[in-house]
């Protein structure tokens, strides 16, 4: 095991305020399972998960309660015991309404209810158990990535037969300002993190490994130094240059193996990587050793308008409103809430949102830490060119987004954006470039849906 | 568009919701502070023409904008400042002692015709102050060829004389004078042709703004620490000026660099965010562009300057230029 410097620099990239102070001193706390908790669905990505239980139902922690719907998706389990009130949609961390169930924690265990059995699943031993047997594991824990994204880890930890995975990348840049979840982790964790490392190598096939940090976490680094000090293999700390969109999965990967994804479809396998958040990381091992499924996570609750900003180890399905008062309550009304951090995360309209296997950050801010300002035309100044880290030119797109134009869009790479944020970062006009990506890739990719519907439809009538 | 607030007064917006603190307004304030040496330098070779013809034009530019956008029923945008960088620019692309009218008309051009017509900043496909500058010199051509002397004051008896450039564009062509060093030349040659450091430090005939080079270039060093332009456009047209001078021969290239519009062109005009590139590549384009045809113009065409019109030609590129310089995206073919 050595420690070296990044190599590799990408190109752009932006120097946001970090605010990392508030939180980042903040020793992982556990908080009291709260009287009711929103267990969405919908928690990872790809299908949201089959409800299999109904209002009335007691359920244990652990209790299945949501089927794997498809390939691509996430089973889910209750994260405490509990009466199931209701199980209807309710706004996700995104805003977005999705299937979730009402768990009232405080109710009692009905005559005759089965207790729950604790650990939920069995502890297994990494070094005999089969690379199937922990495949198996992941999947029946419920884990996804819990960088942002929430890719269904059991299917990234199995690649088709076809591509090899030469590099396991451990992320733990860590970007995004105020968020300090996976620093903590990293430094309270990290023998845990050790274990996770050795048993996705066993499933990956022995790949290298490469952890990357930014420079900025020297803590986290002398943490993670010491728990990695007896590794076998090829195994590398990385430290990465202090730069957003450090932890963007194509930039990580250039930065640390040197490689580029190419554009999308294109993922990290097919250039023989994968990348895994260290706090999924952490999940694994807690899953495979001790037969815990994933059913909390370390979320940062920061931003100045919380009393006591804190890393909070809480149940999914907590409850902002919950998260906060845990915190000590507002310090002052908050302007705005972000699931998240504040280049990527979401602003929500109400605190009555339950945390979810991703939710790195809840931010509170208050008036004066929300910018808000009408934006104006372009004027061509070249800073977002400068700062994408995709090379795009961000300017032209949203020049033409405007126009309505969405083909021009499409013919200047607009689905290659990773929506970091850097370009609206940097824009004197204030104008919500970012936006018109996301406006331009969802037209797009309705417009791709509908063209494979039609088709469909067009084959099944030829074939009638 | 203004993020709207909900019910529980939450502001939403989408992300992100950090923002660099740059602004237009800044950007154009820093232009000013940037053309601030050139401006004080221009005053004090030309005196209290050279403020009448500043103050006339940079008013006459405010006003005109205010009642553009008034016109046009749009928010009044001389907040950004951009219509105070456009006046100072035209001024300073004036010579002193013309006619204030003259400066007034060409200021509502400038404000009216090349920038507003178009839709306000952002819209025009041409250098607005440069586009104004193009439009007097056709139309006002004596008074706008008509340079007092750097001290005008003190020669009471002949207060107006020819910039060096209407002299060295008869040196083109002339083999021996190419090897010759720029006193001995002034000594052999002609006489009215300054020493380089009177062209350094701007104590020739010409434009306001344009005579001191030393003062462009401060201005210059300090937009380039404040980020509000890169070296690309500046490096490349100086470079094409003085590697053409150097081929075809004539006056010395330090010479052809430091006459005339080129510092002030390739440092403030060239460099306008709007009518240039977006990208390295294409403005080293550009650049390149500017510096050819300015010493095409100064060698061949029927001015004794062309460097504004090069800069305008090259913005009518522009958008070419852009087509072809499209950035290749990270991981594409």
């Amino acid at each position: 095991m050595k420690t070296v410097k990044s190599p590799f620099k990408f190109k752009g990239g932006v120097h946001p305020d970090y605010n990392k102070e508030l939180a980042r001193g903040k020793a992982i706390e556990r908080m009291p399972v709260p009287a009711e908790l929103v267990v969405s669905m919908s928690q990872h990505l790809g299908a949201p998960a089959k409800c299999i239980v109904k209002a009335g139902d007691f359920v244990t922690r652990g209790q299945l309660i949501g089927e794997k719907n498809g390939f691509i998706s996430v089973l889910v389990r209750a994260p405490a015991d509990g009466l199931v009130k209701a199980v209807e949609k309710r706004p996700g961390p995104t805003g977005a309404k999705a299937d979730a169930v009402i768990l009232d924690t405080t109710a009692e265990a009905p005559e005759g209810a089965v207790p729950g059995v604790s650990p939920v699943l069995a502890p297994l031993d990494w070094k005999t158990a089969s690379r199937e047997e922990l495949l198996k594991r992941v999947e029946e824990a419920g884990i996804c990535g819990m960088g942002g994204a929430g890719f269904p880890t059991a299917v990234k930890l199995n690649p088709p037969p076809n591509k090899r995975c030469e590099y396991l990348v451990l992320n733990g840049a860590e970007c995004e300002p105020y968020l300090t979840a996976d620093f903590r982790v990293m430094l309270e964790r990290a023998d845990r993190i050790c274990v996770g490392v050795e048993i996705m190598r066993k499933i990956l096939g022995g790949p290298a490994v490469r952890i990357a940090i930014e420079a900025n976490k020297p803590e986290a680094i002398a943490a993670m130094e010491k728990a990695f000090a007896d590794i076998e293999g090829n195994v590398e700390i990385v430290v990465l240059p202090v730069l957003y969109p450090q932890g963007s999965e194509k930039h990580q990967i250039y930065a640390t193996v040197g490689r580029v994804v190419p554009e999308p479809p294109a993922l990290p396998i097919d250039v023989g990587c994968v990348v895994e958040n260290v706090g999924t990381v952490a999940a694994i091992a807690d899953a495979v050793e001790k037969g815990e499924p994933l059913l909390e996570r370390v979320t940062t609750v920061s931003g100045d308008a919380v009393a006591e900003p804190k890393n909070v180890l809480a149940p999914s399905g907590t409850k902002y409103s919950d998260l906060v008062a845990f915190c000590g309550g507002e310090k002052e009304p908050p302007a705005k809430v972000i699931s998240g951090g504040t280049m990527m995360g979401f602003a929500v309209s109400t605190l009555e949102i339950g945390t979810t296997k991703t939710t790195s950050g809840l931010l509170l801010l208050s008036k004066k830490r929300v910018f808000q300002y009408a934006s104006g035309a372009c004027i061509g100044c070249g800073r977002c060119v400068r700062a994408c880290p995709m090379n795009l030119n961000p300017a032209l797109i949203s020049r033409v987004v405007d126009a309505n134009d969405v083909k021009a869009a499409e013919d200047a790479h607009v689905m290659d954006c990773i929506e970091c944020g850097a370009c609206s970062f940097g824009c004197p006009a204030y104008r919500t470039i970012t936006q018109s990506c996301r406006r331009a890739k969802a037209s797009i990719r309705a417009r791709v849906a509908a063209e494979k519907a039609k088709a469909a439809a067009a084959a099944a009538k030829e074939a009638k | 568009m203004k993020p709207k607030e909900t019910a529980e007064h939450y502001i939403l917006s989408s992300s992100p919701h950090a923002h660099g603190r740059a602004s237009v307004s800044r950007i154009m304030l820093d232009v000013i502070i940037a053309l601030l040496p050139t401006t004080a330098a221009g005053i004090w070779f030309f005196g209290m023409p050279a403020v009448w013809t500043i103050a006339t034009c940079v008013s006459t530019c405010i006003v005109t904008e205010a009642l553009c956008r008034l016109a046009m029923k749009r928010e009044n945008t001389i907040g950004d400042l951009s219509a105070v960088v456009t006046g100072l620019l035209l001024a300073l692309n004036l010579p002193a002692g013309l006619p204030l009218w003259m400066a007034v008309v060409g200021s509502v051009f400038a404000i009216g015709v090349a920038k507003q017509v178009f839709g306000g900043l952002g819209m025009n496909p041409f250098n607005p102050a440069l586009a104004a500058r193009a439009f007097m010199l056709i139309s006002f051509t004596g008074p706008m060829t008509t340079w007092l002397k750097p001290f005008w004051w003190k020669t009471p008896e002949a207060m107006t004389t020819a910039t060096p450039l209407a002299v060295m564009k008869t040196w083109f062509g002339a083999e021996a004078m190419s090897s010759a060093t720029p006193h001995g030349l002034c000594n052999a040659a002609c006489k009215g042709v300054p020493g380089l450091w009177d062209m350094a430090i701007g104590n020739i005939p010409g434009c306001i703004g344009e005579v001191s080079a030393i003062a462009i270039a401060v201005g210059a060093a300090y937009l380039l620490f404040r980020k509000v332009i890169t070296w690309h456009i500046p490096v490349a047209f100086i470079a094409t000026v003085f590697v053409y001078s150097l081929i075809a021969g004539g006056a010395p290239a330090t010479m052809q660099v430091l006459t005339g519009g080129v510092m002030i062109g390739a440092c403030f005009m060239a460099t306008d965010y709007v009518t240039s590139p977006i990208t390295a590549k294409g403005k080293l384009i550009f650049g390149c562009g500017c510096g050819l045809v300015c010493m095409l113009i100064r060698q061949f065409g029927s001015y004794p300057e062309g460097c504004s019109f090069a800069i305008l030609i090259m913005n009518a590129v522009c958008p070419l230029i852009n087509r072809w310089t499209q950035p290749k995206p990270f991981g594409a073919k």
